[in-house]
């Protein structure tokens, strides 16, 4: 039976487990994310970080989960409150949702019921996980526009801006994946996977997958929205004590679900790595196993995130918009253009994958030393420099000058010359005789 | 549609779980307000009088990259369709989807010397 008949004659208690499982994975996860990014940022600046709450400081974000329901609730006279309350629920849900379409781990048997470790195998699973993530920006923009205050309105912009420019490039990344496993449906593409992980086959997908799940999630290094020296909180400036605690939530799910959803699209998701892969007649890619593998690579994922948080200084906006809109979409569309032209060759004739690899190489090659070849001479400009605007509204001019030398001691220059020179003097000799003063 | 009772039942019990948590804060939290708390915070200035909320005005740039967005994520949904059918169709399918992404790419061309990309 294939994984969606399996789960189709799931009878209700089994899928009611599965709902509640489902959903505490994303809160309990952000507890344990929490303190463990916390412990593992102390380690990384040599510092211990949180170790005073039960053993070795882990109850920390335990503590802290008790204390915010009883810290006041302080909502802005300038608030448009309906929204305002509305906002961390619509960011919330749709986060806490994308993890069901994620196949933990093939058939196994719960009380006697043969099923398999996933709450629904739709066979537009990878939409579900994008659409959720679009919807959860509704909840920023909202919380951002209805806190009647600058700082959070400039953060949810910010940060509507960043996530829809990254998500294109997400979800670009995404179709090479899609027209290898002819799929998509999260557990075929799993199933795909079984004589290769895309993450090799589809490399260039894979990095383009790494960076915009970073700048979509709103994480460091392209934490703009919420950029502390710039913008106090971000978005969420205004949000205190439950409701800030659900934006929390929305975050640290987010990343869970897209490093679930990378281990999934790449890393062969259930599966176990390669050597172990090999030990008995598939013992370990059956059973309960699986889930070992499908949160082993994930927290390996969630690892590179606070790595990345501990590593990095913050992007600048311009630079950051610049590498989501002229670097990863235009070479992702080439990559798809390259890679579904390599599957259509294939399939029309019998032309090897050396082959092709072979003349397409020379190809490069070729295009590379050409563009070497027209390169000289031309002058970089010099992209790292401030930007220099007009002064409009909300950026300040950045091209402040230095204030013209005091008045006094113009009238005293000229003074002194005006016996020598009286109206022979044009504008351009004052100026460069005040400045020899 | 019985494939999807999972996902709708999920859905409920995350938005019950959000209003729970929402409506936690203001049940059991202290209550002690008084004017300098409900004001915006502006890093302790006095908050700026425009009002943001409806009459507030928002960088014209933010409205050029939704549409961007829009324009981009369409041609995202027509790959997907592509992408499972792709070896069904052959060299047609690959002909057809080169036609496309360079439809858009002359836009996105178009778009790249207008400015429409840059952030100053």
């Amino acid at each position: 039976m294939t994984r969606a008949e399996l789960l189709a004659d799931d009878p209700l208690w089994l899928i009611l487990i599965k709902v509640v499982v489902v959903l505490l994975i994303g809160p309990l996860l952000t507890v344990f994310m929490i303190v463990w990014e916390r412990k593992a940022i102390g380690r990384l600046q040599q510092r211990p970080g949180p170790n005073r709450v039960g053993p070795g400081g882990y109850f920390q974000s335990i503590a802290d989960a008790i204390k915010l329901p009883f810290k006041e609730q302080i909502i802005p006279a300038t608030a448009d409150r309906k929204v305002y309350f509305l906002a961390p629920m619509i960011a919330v849900t749709p986060a806490l949702l994308a993890f069901s379409v994620m196949p933990i781990g093939p058939q196994v048997s719960i009380f006697g019921e043969q099923t398999v470790l996933q709450l629904v195998d739709l066979p537009v699973g990878v939409l579900v996980v994008l659409a959720c993530a679009s919807v959860g920006v509704y909840g920023i923009v909202l919380a951002g526009w209805s806190s009647g205050s600058p700082y959070p309105l400039l953060g949810g912009l910010r940060s509507a801006a960043q996530v829809i420019s990254y998500e294109i490039a997400m979800g670009l990344s995404i179709v090479g994946v899609v027209l290898y496993a002819q799929s998509l449906s999260t557990g075929d593409i799993v199933e795909a996977q079984q004589n290769g992980w895309f993450f090799y086959l589809l490399p260039f997908s894979f990095v383009i997958y790494l960076i915009s799940m970073v700048g979509e999630t709103n994480r460091a290094p392209f934490d703009l929205p919420e950029a502390e020296s710039e913008l106090v909180g971000g978005f969420h400036t205004e949000y205190s004590s439950m409701k800030f605690a659900l934006f929390f939530l929305a975050e640290y799910t987010n990343m869970i679900v897209v490093s679930a959803f990378a281990t999934t699209l790449f890393l062969g998701g259930w599966m176990a790595p390669w050597p172990i892969s090999l030990i008995g007649d598939n013992y370990f890619n059956s059973g309960w196993w699986p889930i070992l593998w499908f949160f082993g690579k994930m927290f390996v994922l969630l690892f590179c995130f606070i790595w990345l948080r501990a590593t990095l200084p913050r992007f600048r906006y311009d630079q950051f918009m610049k590498i989501g809109w002229k670097v990863l979409v235009p070479l992702n569309l080439v990559w798809i253009v390259l890679i579904a032209g390599l599957r259509a060759i294939r399939g029309e004739s019998d032309v090897t994958t050396g082959q092709i690899l072979t003349y397409g190489g020379i190809v490069i090659l070729v295009i590379i030393g050409l563009s070497f070849a027209f390169d000289r001479g031309r002058v970089i400009e010099d992209d790292d420099q401030v930007p220099i605007t007009g002064g409009g509204y909300p950026v300040p001019p950045l091209d402040l000058e230095i204030p013209k030398a005091p008045k006094r001691k113009a009238v005293r220059g000229r003074n002194r010359r005006r016996p020598a020179a009286v109206g022979a003097g044009t504008d351009a000799e004052k100026e460069s005789n005040d400045g020899d003063l | 549609m019985g494939s999807y009772l999972p996902l709708f039942l999920l859905f409920v019990l995350a938005a019950a779980f959000a209003l729970f948590s929402a409506l936690l804060g203001p049940l059991v939290g202290p209550r002690r307000y008084n004017r300098a708390k409900l004001e915006a915070y502006e890093c302790g200035i006095e908050p700026s009088p425009q009002p943001i909320v409806g009459g507030g005005r928002v960088p014209v740039a933010y409205y050029l990259t939704a549409m961007l967005f829009i324009l981009f994520d369409i041609e995202m949904v027509f790959l997907y369709p592509f992408a499972v059918s792709a070896d069904a169709l052959g060299f047609f399918g690959l002909v057809e989807i080169v036609l496309f992404i360079s439809t858009l790419g002359f836009a996105y061309a178009y778009v790249w010397r207008r400015g429409g990309l840059d952030w100053n």
